[in-house]
């Protein structure tokens, strides 16, 4: 800090010092901390910004024997190729409608288990509360995928025998591409729902009680302080994760949808970071693969952008 | 007389006001009691179904104690070598990818922290871009393959150590809990940069450590995607790809058989998917609420980042 601040006072004194030696001085004296940045430098170096090279895959036809420099440039090909093929409209449509389907479950959700969680007096209770719907977030989507597919069989799971004991009949959902979206979205909010509160329930601590008190002389009922202090209060928390997470809309949880999929249910469950991996690892076709992870990348970064703005715009609460 | 009214209003309003409180509490915890059990329920019967015969708890006559005791699914499970063989790769590539991901997370975090450094904010950004976007998964694929990491050790532990957002809350940690006047003072001293960051800073940073440290960790217990691109060899696969047979393609490990055997292998099997369940998230499971005090505050400290 003092440093800084005596090469800012320097170059006042004396206005036409040569500012790139000021640089050089600045430099070395960071020479250190350039050293510590270093190994994550060239690991991000190597395997994120070289990859990044590997875009302009895209545009040519990549053939392994000639590398990717030299191949031939084949402009928008791979990108006509994907938009006017039938997977397109069909991948599209059921990422955006999984993602959705689960910001609007997924989203309010937790802002709710957070304010009943902050409603509970009994400090104990409220723990155990706390470390039990915090747990399953830990299990892994692998073992998470397994138990769904174990208790959602439809002859012997342990669903379809709750459901007998009233005699009702176990659909196979799995098997159901328009049932697909619920299972992933509904089995998502059983295994996150409490770890996504956390946050919430941080910025309710924060909250000053003495609006509350304030509240309690107006003569204000539990729930009309929860509508009245609670909720405007956590609204910027809430405005910064639903940014974040619009900057994902395009890229569904993609290993569970993987591990779900079957040949049944594809026409529902078919997203784009599944095409691509299929396209990509399974038919090799390389360039065509990397045009719709492009096409997926920009369009995220388009759509965070826009609601970052949209977010600036209304509520004053911005990320960027 | 006056006065006496609104006291009795008063009164009036408080009684009703207390009834409301405790309807109020009453609907809080009963649905916070259900969720606990729609949450515990579930786990509990993965771990009844483990220890009992598969065609009790397929016919549902299992649902809260096992019906006769069975460990067969056990004793099967870890008759398997490639249980116990991935089950040790998973443990490895865990503890090496944990400590490659602090070092190369922590110190860049740290140096990000420091008002001094020169190029900072594009240094930030640099850092930051991967967290939006990226290769992609097949230029990814040819890039590592190029640098001969297929089917090695390495490529589970290091091309992925970087992560933006553990660096952020690296950051933000070391900008608020460790004060400048520190360095200043160890300047003074005629200490130097690194010294400083080594001897100083980090045993100041355990909190840090030990959150960035706990999700690493947890990130590659769990994780399977990139070993099932980039290992294609058995000896060096980790457990979570021995779960996806099990689990996912309904594999069983025990082989075929035919004729009588065939429906006893498939009890096993039946039993070994259970089990493995068990086995696999069991670690994890119970370490957890020991260490929920770090887990917890990776959260909070990721929330304040400005």
């Amino acid at each position: 800090m003092k440093s800084t601040n005596a090469v800012e006072k320097n170059t006042q004194i004396t206005p036409d010092f040569p500012n790139k030696r000021n640089y050089l001085k600045r430099m070395k004296k960071s020479l250190p901390l350039y050293v510590l940045l270093l190994p994550t430098l060239i690991l991000l170096i190597c395997f994120t910004y070289i990859p990044m090279y590997g875009i302009i895959m895209a545009f040519k036809d990549y053939s392994p024997a000639l590398g990717i420099w030299n191949s031939p440039w084949v402009g928008m090909k791979h990108f006509i190729q994907y938009f006017h093929s039938y997977q397109f409209g069909l991948t599209l449509k059921n990422t955006l409608y999984i993602s959705l389907y689960s910001l609007f479950v997924g989203f309010p959700l937790p802002i709710a288990l957070a304010i009943l969680c902050n409603q509970m007096r009994i400090g104990m209770f409220k723990k155990f509360f706390q470390v039990t719907t915090y747990l399953p977030h830990f299990i892994s989507t692998m073992v998470m995928c397994g138990m769904i597919l174990i208790f959602l069989s439809p002859s012997t799971g342990l669903i379809a025998n709750i459901l007998s004991i009233f005699g009702m009949e176990m659909p196979n959902l799995l098997s159901k591409p328009t049932l697909f979206s619920s299972v992933y979205v509904w089995s998502d909010v059983w295994q996150h729902l409490g770890w996504d509160s956390i946050i919430f329930l941080a910025a309710l601590s924060a909250i000053d009680p003495t609006y509350y008190e304030a509240a309690t002389m107006d003569g204000a009922s539990r729930l009309q302080k929860i509508i009245h202090i609670d909720l405007p209060l956590i609204m910027p928390t809430a405005m910064i994760l639903l940014i974040l997470r619009a900057g994902s809309l395009l890229s569904v949880g993609f290993e569970k949808v993987l591990l779900l999929q079957n040949p049944l249910n594809l026409t529902g469950s078919e997203v784009i970071s599944t095409y691509v991996y299929k396209v990509g690892m399974q038919n090799f076709q390389y360039s065509l693969s990397t045009a719709i992870g492009l096409f997926n990348t920009v369009v995220n970064v388009i759509i965070l952008l826009l609601v970052n703005w949209l977010s600036k715009k209304l509520t004053k609460t911005s990320l960027l | 007389m006056e006065g006496t009214l609104i006291q009795k209003f008063n009164k009036k309003s408080q009684k009703k006001k207390s009834w409301n409180d405790r309807l109020f509490d009453i609907a809080v915890y009963t649905t916070a009691i259900l969720m606990i059990l729609m949450i515990v329920y579930p786990l509990w019967f993965i771990i009844i179904a483990s220890f009992s015969n598969p065609t009790d708890v397929t016919n549902g006559n299992v649902w809260f104690w096992p019906k006769e005791w069975k460990v067969d699914g056990y004793i099967e499970l870890f008759k398997q070598e490639i249980i116990w063989k991935s089950y040790l790769n998973t443990i490895i590539y865990t503890v090496v990818g944990t400590i490659i991901a602090l070092i190369v997370n922590i110190p860049a975090g740290y140096a990000l922290s420091r008002a001094d450094l020169f190029g900072k904010k594009w240094l930030s950004i640099f850092i930051l871009i991967p967290m939006f976007v990226s290769g992609g998964l097949v230029p990814t694929y040819l890039v590592i393959k190029g640098f001969g990491l297929l089917d090695t050790f390495w490529v589970m532990v290091l091309p992925f150590a970087v992560s933006s957002f553990n660096i952020i809350i690296a950051r933000t940690f070391f900008k608020n809990s460790i004060p400048d006047t520190l360095w200043e003072a160890a300047q003074i001293d005629g200490c130097g940069t690194i010294r400083y960051f080594l001897t100083i800073v980090l045993p100041l940073s355990k909190a840090i450590l030990a959150v960035i440290g706990l999700w690493t960790a947890v990130g590659i217990w769990n994780s399977w995607f990139n070993a099932l691109i980039y290992i294609s060899n058995e000896d060096l696969q980790p457990l979570q790809l021995v779960l996806r047979r099990i689990l996912i393609s309904n594999e069983s490990l025990l082989g075929t058989a035919s004729g009588e055997l065939a429906s006893e292998l498939r009890r096993l099997s039946e039993m070994m998917k259970y089990a493995a369940i068990v086995v696999s998230t069991a670690p994890i499971m119970c370490l957890y609420p020991f260490l929920q005090k770090y887990f917890n505050q990776g959260v909070m400290v990721g929330s304040i980042k400005e």
